[in-house]
């Protein structure tokens, strides 16, 4: 009956239509999927293939599968917030279920939408575009996804499972403290962040590692793409940007569950430290988001411009300039705190700097278009779309940096607008055309260029009419967060809703595109889908799991340009030799699904069960600890048929 | 990558590019480490002095205790070294004797910081009871986990010793899990200096 | 290589024994010496950027191989995010931001409030 009843009661998100609904469909789509595996016997197959698989490209494509489950879940948070801001009165979402969306609205799209699309493409890309045959550790980077993929699902289910956390992506203490919030839910961000964050460190590592030693011979420095330095750039910030969060966070879980006073009111604890903290590792945060996405822009425009990226060490330089400032500024999102007048001023002249570098790099993609024979394909309409959308985002970033004014925009839609204007035409018309250009690479065929286009502008007039009006909201004084508005906001809203659902409708058609691509595209029989500048569109389509099967020697920077130029390629039949690749492994899976049921059991605070799963991922590393196996080789005769049937369309 | 194709007559670890992206790997984590410690420390220093009703620091740190925990760690440091020293000679016994010299040096470490905790305990002054102290024990804590970690992670390698001898992947284990001990190392002197000098001076 | 051949290196011992020298001098700069507050507290970081140094080259070889550039640059770069996020908490957290610490009688009543 106590089971019952807590089942009932707390463990059960119980009195909510719209919950109920979600329940339903889980269950029902959760059903529908293990039909449909165990009708076509494909258990073996999804383990085998995907779920033991340490190839980066395969760990590549699921990480961009999730995060396009991750933005569909976010954007359906977003519609839901937008139907309830549309007019004052709204009675769709109480205040409670309203802060609850904003809060996984938030950190969905930060944490489990952009990094993991963004990743994604890198893991899919980078080891091709330097001529590595796989990342340094492959075994880490499964690892990594297991642990990102667990740790969506942790943070995901709580919204059925004992209720979403409340306190906004930030969670502020001490509104997401102990005291003021109870309960398993902020637990369940603590938690879900703590287990995908040491995924994404280890991808940073492991890229580090890949793009300075794994590069094909004669590949200087100076002649990597641009995509590749970007990622290398981002996975330095990451290594030293994510240990100050998983120490915020697990400060924070120590706080509550275990009752320290860290960021508590009593106890002389001092809450703000861990907005400090958290911007601290926040603002690095969003370089990470955006630094991979300006490296995609730069591909795309150059390819599509028909010339070589204008200012090459300009862009390298003004990213490694960005990554050392990208640590100095986080004060500028509390300036309101109330710090001295040096602290905030301090703040504010690096904030300033830091646009520098940011502007440098917009007249690096205008140069590279001057004078370019501009092909106007679907990649390079979201680049050119990203140019004049993301100026507006960072001019108004420069208002939000001067410490002053900032009392004013502060906690108003203005910010809002502001931030959604950097990072959605920043880092989402990234993902949506580092997708769309590398899509023909990844999966064989192209995405039809005609649903394509209608996709893209429902999309981008669909962003500016929802964003652009909240500007003036924000200096209206409409604040962020509210859950009701005021009757003379009442336009502006209207409009902005509008632009929410053509957005929607945008996307839905990206992602009808994908089916209708799938079924009708025309096959892609050479590897160079668009006449491309750098490596990865020197290998066949589908690229074989060895990537490579001779290396090119590299003289020069746009290595598959000279290649195309020279006539060379990467199957050179007289220097061929046996392979050494990773063997798959089903570990990573399982410890992470381990680490699942122990973040889980720390979720409820059931301590025995937290500290069972634990020994159960401490004895997967012990076995990992033990386990010898080298790979395997594979041999020349195996090679030749490969690339002989992969080749067979290009004659 | 091609496996063990690279040989040259340096150490066993740096042979093959597996084990020379292994060492440079952990070179890049322990970055992030600093990191990590860095956001202790950082923490421990505002959180300082906020002892509320708590003993302050002065009333409960001890200099020989202190002194005696520092010079365990820094001979296992040196210890380690020469474990590895031995190892790059080629002598397998000289390194399992002065690897266990080392971690029995860590376990005595541990024990000490173990009674540590326990007598400040007893003395009114653990993790719930102020900002200060949930800082202290976090920041002392996580060094202590990492060190215990570092132990049993080493019990392993000894086993792999054991049952394979020196080849270049235990020879690259090895030297990892040394760089992991002489981190420690530079980390317990920070604590050392910016925890328990700083605690008695202020 | 000559050093390979000696049962203990001498690099190591050097290193060890500066270590314990610097140790104590710090402990008897902390207890024993009667300087300001401020000086101890800056000569003791120094001593301990030393040691931290001595375990770095001396120890762990920081700048072997053709990844030494690499490993030192990486722990620069760790070493300037350290401070950064150090002495710029300290900074932010402290200068000028006083209302809920030590502040006037107001702040005390209501943090006392809270306690209960």
């Amino acid at each position: 009956m106590d089971l019952l009843n807590f089942l009932l009661e707390d463990f059960f998100v119980t009195g909510q239509p719209l919950i109920y609904g979600a329940m339903v469909s889980i269950v029902l789509v959760s059903f529908a999927i293990v039909f449909v595996l165990t009708y076509f016997k494909k258990w073996g197959w999804l383990w085998r293939e995907w779920l033991t698989t340490v190839d980066h490209k395969k760990i590549g494509i699921m990480y961009i599968i999730a995060a396009l489950a991750m933005l569909f879940r976010g954007g359906v948070d977003a519609l839901m917030m937008r139907v309830q801001l549309t007019l004052p009165g709204m009675e769709f979402l109480d205040s409670q279920h309203y802060n609850e969306i904003f809060t996984t609205h938030g950190t969905i799209m930060i944490i489990f939408m952009a990094m993991p699309f963004l990743i994604g493409l890198m893991n899919y890309i980078v080891p091709l575009q330097i001529g590595a045959r796989d990342v340094a550790f492959p075994f880490l980077n499964a690892l990594s996804f297991w642990s990102f993929a667990f740790g969506a699902l942790l943070f995901n289910i709580s919204f059925v499972i004992g209720g979403s956390p409340d306190a906004g992506w930030t969670s502020y203490t001490p509104m997401a403290g102990a005291n003021l919030n109870p309960g398993p839910a902020q637990n369940y961000y603590l938690m879900g962040l703590q287990v995908s964050g040491i995924g994404t460190l280890a991808t940073g590592i492991n890229f580090i590692v890949t793009i300075l030693k794994m590069r094909a011979p004669g590949m200087h420095m100076m002649r990597m793409p641009i995509f590749t330095w970007s990622t290398l750039i981002t996975s330095i910030i990451i290594v030293f940007a994510f240990p100050i969060l998983t120490v915020a966070l697990a400060l924070m879980t120590i706080d509550r569950i275990f009752g320290s006073h860290f960021f508590t009111l009593t106890g002389e604890g001092m809450p703000m430290m861990w907005a400090n903290l958290f911007w601290l590792w926040g603002h690095p945060e969003v370089y990470i988001v955006i630094l991979p996405a300006f490296g995609i822009f730069s591909e795309i425009i150059s390819t599509f411009a028909r010339k070589q990226l204008f200012g090459y060490k300009a862009m390298v330089y003004s990213m490694v300039v960005i990554a050392a400032l990208s640590f100095v500024v986080w004060v500028h999102h509390f300036f309101t705190m109330g710090a001295g007048g040096a602290v905030n001023s301090f703040f504010s002249i690096t904030t300033m700097l830091i646009a520098v570098p940011t502007g440098v790099k917009i007249f690096n993609w205008l140069g590279t278009m001057y004078k370019g024979r501009i092909r106007f394909d679907t990649p390079m309409l979201w680049s050119l779309a990203f140019i004049p959308c993301f100026v507006i985002g960072g001019v108004t970033g420069v208002m939000l940096a001067m410490a002053a004014a900032d009392y004013q925009y502060h906690n108003t839609y203005f910010l809002v607008a502001h931030f959604h204007y950097v990072l959605i035409a920043g880092t989402v018309f990234g993902c949506f055309a580092g997708l769309t250009y590398w899509y023909p690479k990844m999966f064989g065929h192209k995405l039809n260029e005609k649903i394509g286009k209608i996709s893209f502008w429902f999309f981008v007039i669909g962003f500016n009419i929802c964003f652009f009006p909240m500007y003036f909201l924000g200096l209206a004084g409409m604040p962020r967060r509210t859950y009701t508005i005021e009757p003379e906001w009442m336009p502006l809203n209207v409009t902005a809703s509008i632009g929410a659902v053509l957005m929607a409708i945008g996307f839905v058609i990206f992602v009808y595109n994908i089916y209708y691509s799938f079924r009708y595209s025309k096959r892609e029989t050479t590897g160079d889908a668009w006449d491309g500048r750098a490596l990865e569109w020197a290998t066949t389509t589908p690229v074989p799991f060895y990537n490579f099967a001779t290396l090119p020697h590299i003289d020069g920077s746009e290595a598959f340009w000279r290649l195309k130029e020279r006539g060379g390629s990467t199957y050179e039949t007289d220097k061929l030799k046996p392979i050494h690749m990773p063997s798959d492994s089903g570990v990573p899976f399982i410890m992470m699904a381990l680490m699942f049921v122990a973040s889980f059991a720390l979720v409820w605070e059931w301590i025995t069960l937290a500290i069972v799963g634990l020994i159960g991922v401490i004895v997967c590393m012990v076995i990992r600890s033990f386990d010898y196996d080298d790979g395997f080789y594979v041999s020349v005769d195996e090679i030749k048929r490969t690339e002989e049937k992969a080749r067979e369309g290009e004659q | 990558m091609s496996a063990h194709t690279d040989t040259n007559t340096g150490p066993l670890e740096y042979r093959s590019k597996e084990g020379r992206m292994n060492i440079l790997g952990f070179w890049i984590f322990l970055g992030a480490e600093v990191v990590l410690f860095s956001t202790l420390f950082a923490t421990y220093a505002v959180l300082f002095g906020r002892t509320a009703d708590a003993p302050a620091p002065s009333e409960l740190f001890e200099m020989p205790m202190v002194l005696i925990m520092t010079f365990l760690l820094l001979t296992s440091s040196f210890t380690c070294g020469i474990a590895i020293h031995h190892m790059r000679r080629g002598s397998l016994k000289g390194l399992v004797v002065w690897l266990i010299v080392t971690l029995a040096l860590g376990l005595g470490f541990l024990g000490f910081e173990i009674y540590e905790f326990v007598h400040y305990a007893h003395e009114g002054a653990s993790l719930p009871s102020s900002a200060f102290w949930s800082a202290f024990f976090v920041l002392t804590g996580t060094h202590g986990l990492h060190v215990l970690l570092g132990i049993s992670w080493a019990v392993l390698i000894l086993i792999q010793l054991r049952q394979r001898g020196l080849t270049p992947v235990t020879s690259r284990k090895v030297f990892v899990v040394g760089l992991y001990w002489h981190f420690l190392d530079v980390i317990w002197i920070f604590i050392f200096t910016s925890v328990y000098l700083i605690g008695m001076v202020v | 290589m000559s050093e390979l051949t000696k049962r203990v290196p001498k690099q190591h011992i050097v290193g060890f024994i500066g270590s314990i020298v610097l140790t104590v001098l710090a402990a008897w700069t902390a207890v024993g010496s009667n300087l300001p507050v401020p000086w101890i507290i800056t000569a003791i970081m120094v001593l301990a950027v030393i040691q931290a140094f001595i375990q770095l080259f001396m120890f762990m070889h920081m700048t072997e191989t053709d990844s030494g550039k690499i490993q030192a640059g990486n722990m620069l770069y760790g070493f300037f995010i350290a401070v950064v996020i150090v002495a710029g908490s300290i900074w932010t957290m402290s200068f000028g931001y006083t209302h809920d610490h030590g502040g006037n009688s107001d702040t005390e009543q209501h943090e006392e409030h809270m306690d209960h």
